[in-house]
């Protein structure tokens, strides 16, 4: 779409393929916050494939790390959020530099036969032994996406009872924060003042 | 406790909240819920005995309009806001009450118009317990609020009521709901009230644009060869009309104006071009996809005005005013973003401006593409033509008025015959485009400014979703004047069905009531035209009555709104009003 030779230049419109977006959000810790915000999402047909939500390091904030399933309209949504009373900041931070991992618990069945070979796995990828049965055991790992995928792969050989995962938690490297939080300034505004 | 007299009531606690907003008008609907809210008003028809025990009774003077429906409400008080610049506040019962409002404040949010709607919920321990009469209207209404909240504490009422004054009416404006239980509406608590609203998550835009790109549009504008304006409800909300008008002038640019931009610069100033889009001027859309500039101002490039955005405007650089930073870039990317309240930002921009061009060519290029096209020229016939009425209007009022309007055939009709201007004297539902709008805004309207005249555009169809709202004219002898352009029709729709639905014609003809009967049956003034030679004599007749006069134009069965751009097509393939064949005209 020529840009520069004078042409007005359009916004995407519906376009793009469906791609998996990392986005983190500082938000005001109250009821409806993540009603507010997954609504835009909904509204699109966007699915969340995943979401963690924690306090920040300020006082009655939260982050939260979404991974949406969403096209190029993705950041029409964002700033849309953005736009909402209760989030502080948000960013999509799917190409930026960032660190990323999240946790899986993972309840396997595991006999007198296999349990060494699991311990053997879970060794490999790091992870920790929680709990062990009879007849199971518990594995808590952490990590990048990928390495979760793999793990879980490799211990549906010995049967996975059940699965539970944080989702994917994000931060920027290096030393800036990922969210500004605003300092208080103030605007113009008479209460009930004629403006017409 | 001694300072038990210094404790208020949670429906007290609102009052007090209006009082320091400066709140005078509330239109309403009462029922079990929001009961408290009415017992400490001084007018609204309820009783305010017994007195409390230990409470010194204070009544509040503010002026509550009773409806006959809550959608009623949410629509005045949204027309009440667009002429007075203030809030507009409305009242909803629980459950019922409060989902009846929701077309009203989706109307408010799609227009960027402040509302503050307070609704009763059940008592609280009812909440989430399917108690009577209760829905969850915060969470009916996330979608279609600028914000909301449910007040579960009656010390947290002052502050809900401040932030959602101030949420309201700043930056891009816009409904808030505040949805208040019924119990907590009846405790007592202090009154805290903040100097200011501070929230980390909410900062209306500041109000300066970029130097940086305030430069380029500069630059942008001194190298146009063939710009327009296209200018729109920002400039009306942001009360930025003579900052507007100096802009053109400064700078010699024709302006167009969006369907709710209009009455944002003066109708009949030789710069202006009327409206663009789809039922826009033929000349308009052919000069947006000549033009080598637009100046979007205020304005949000809607799929009506843009027709297939990936044609539209193709050889021009934008432009944009705005204070929405989600509206940048959204339809489409400009070369200069002005973010920020657009009275500012022309205020500055008037001061660095370039000397204005000529613009010579370009404006002979639109004037003879307003010669050659008719557009909206009226035809010459013997039939009463809804184009005609509306011009009739217009002369015996000479715009002098307030103009509001319901949504279709009637609505375009208006836009295009008639040239406003008086600042800010057209009133209709643009984005969400809601049949109905026209009886209660006109209230609205008529409240917010009793001494002039409003004149309701009604469609016949629209007219009866709201038609109840006569009751209430009748009983507050609000003057205003109401035409009805009937062609017994959905008219919009059945001009779809005919020309994009092989005139396949189901569910659009209309069978009326008797309108002069039923004006008659609410105590107003009902008259009827049939005959072209008599819409001039009832339109004078219903000027010189004091009181609400309602008038039943029997128009011309058929008419369609042109020019058109057809769905999904692009601005270059408007269908300009046909060449008619000659009819019959009495000597």
């Amino acid at each position: 779409m020529g840009a520069g030779k004078g042409e007005c230049v359009m916004a995407t419109d519906g376009a793009g393929p469906i791609k998996p977006h990392t986005i983190i959000a500082l938000v005001e810790d109250r009821p409806g916050v993540l009603n507010r915000i997954v609504s835009k999402w909904r509204q699109r047909s966007f699915n969340i494939e995943s979401l963690a939500v924690g306090h920040s390091e300020v006082e009655g904030l939260s982050r939260m790390t979404f991974v949406v399933d969403a096209n190029a309209n993705a950041e029409q949504v964002v700033r849309q959020v953005d736009k909402l009373v209760d989030v502080v900041d948000i960013r999509d931070v799917s190409h930026e530099d960032i660190v990323a991992r999240e946790m899986a618990i993972i309840k396997v069945k595991a006999t007198k036969e296999t349990r060494s070979q699991i311990i053997d796995v879970a060794e490999v990828f790091k992870a920790d032994v929680l709990d062990v049965a009879p007849d199971s055991m518990i594995l808590e790992a952490t990590g990048e996406e990928t390495k979760i995928d793999s793990l879980v792969e490799l211990l549906r050989d010995f049967e996975i009872i059940e699965l539970v995962r944080t989702g994917k938690v994000a931060m920027l490297r290096g030393p800036e924060t990922s969210h500004q939080v605003p300092e208080d300034e103030q605007f113009e505004r008479a209460p009930g003042v004629h403006t017409w | 406790m001694e300072d038990k007299e210094q404790e208020f009531t949670g429906a007290q606690m609102v009052m007090e909240a209006f009082i320091r907003e400066g709140v005078d008008t509330i239109f309403g609907y009462p029922g079990g819920a929001n009961l408290p809210l009415y017992d400490v008003l001084e007018e609204g028809g309820v009783g305010i005995q017994p007195v409390p025990p230990g409470i010194v009774p204070k009544l509040y003077p503010i002026k509550h309009y009773l409806v006959k429906h809550e959608q009623a409400a949410a629509h005045a008080a949204d027309a009440y806001s667009r002429v007075t610049g203030k809030a507009g506040v409305c009242y909803g019962t629980s459950g019922p009450g409060a989902t009846n409002l929701v077309t009203g404040i989706a109307n408010a949010f799609m227009d960027s118009i402040p509302l503050v709607c307070v609704t009763g919920q059940v008592i609280s321990p009812l909440i989430g317990r399917d108690g009577f009469q209760e829905a969850d209207i915060v969470g009916i209404t996330i979608p279609i609020t600028k914000h909301n909240e449910l007040v579960m504490d009656v010390n947290r009422i002052p502050a809900a009521m401040q932030e959602a004054f101030y949420i309201a009416t700043t930056g891009r404006p816009g409904p808030v709901l505040v949805d208040i239980p019924r119990d907590v509406l009846q405790q007592r608590g202090k009154f805290y009230w903040a100097d200011k609203v501070q929230l980390r998550g909410y900062r209306p835009n500041g109000t300066h644009p970029d130097a940086g790109e305030m430069a380029k549009a500069v630059e942008l504008i001194e190298k146009a060869e063939r710009p327009v304006i296209i200018a729109g409800h920002g400039v009306i909300i942001g009360n930025a009309y003579e900052e507007l008008l100096r802009f053109a002038e400064k700078t010699n640019i024709p302006v167009i104006t969006t369907l709710l931009g209009i009455s944002g610069f003066p109708g009949t100033h030789p710069l202006y071009l009327g409206m663009p889009g789809m039922h826009g001027m033929y000349w308009n859309n052919r000069a947006i996809n000549e033009a080598d500039l637009l100046i979007g101002i205020g304005m949000r490039f809607d799929d009506r005005v843009t027709g297939r955005l990936k044609d539209f405007a193709p050889k021009a650089k934008v432009i944009h005013m705005e204070i929405d930073p989600a509206e940048m870039g959204k339809n489409v990317r400009p070369a200069a973003a002005l973010l920020g309240d657009v009275k500012v930002t022309l205020r500055e921009l008037n001061k660095i401006l370039p000397p204005a061009k000529e613009h010579r060519e370009w404006r002979q290029w639109i004037d003879d593409m307003r010669a050659n096209h008719p557009s909206i020229t009226i035809r010459e016939t013997d039939e009463v033509l809804p184009q005609y009425v509306i011009d009739t209007i217009y002369r015996a009022t000479k715009g002098d008025c307030y103009v509001v309007t319901g949504v279709g055939q009637h609505q375009m009709w208006a836009a295009q015959h008639f040239w406003y201007d008086k600042p800010n004297s057209f009133i209709t539902s643009g984005g969400l485009g809601t049949m109905g709008f026209e009886v209660p805004a006109a209230m609205g309207a008529q409240a917010a400014a009793p001494n002039d005249t409003v004149w309701s555009i009604c469609g016949d169809g629209g007219f009866q979703m709201t038609l109840q709202e006569l009751a209430t004219i009748a009983e507050y002898d609000w003057p205003i004047k109401f035409a009805i352009i009937n062609n017994n029709n959905l008219g919009m729709v059945r001009q779809w069905q005919e020309l994009f639905y092989k005139n396949n014609i189901v569910s659009t003809p209309l069978k009326n009531p008797d309108f002069v009967k039923l004006a008659e049956a609410f105590g107003v003034m009902g008259l009827r035209a049939e005959k072209k030679e008599e819409v001039e004599a009832v339109v004078l007749k219903a000027m010189a009555h004091k009181g609400p006069v309602l008038i039943d134009f029997q128009v011309k069965y058929g008419e369609n709104v042109y020019p058109m751009v057809p769905p999904g097509a692009s601005l270059d393939e408007t269908i300009d009003m046909p060449k008619w064949a000659p009819e019959k005209v009495s000597a």
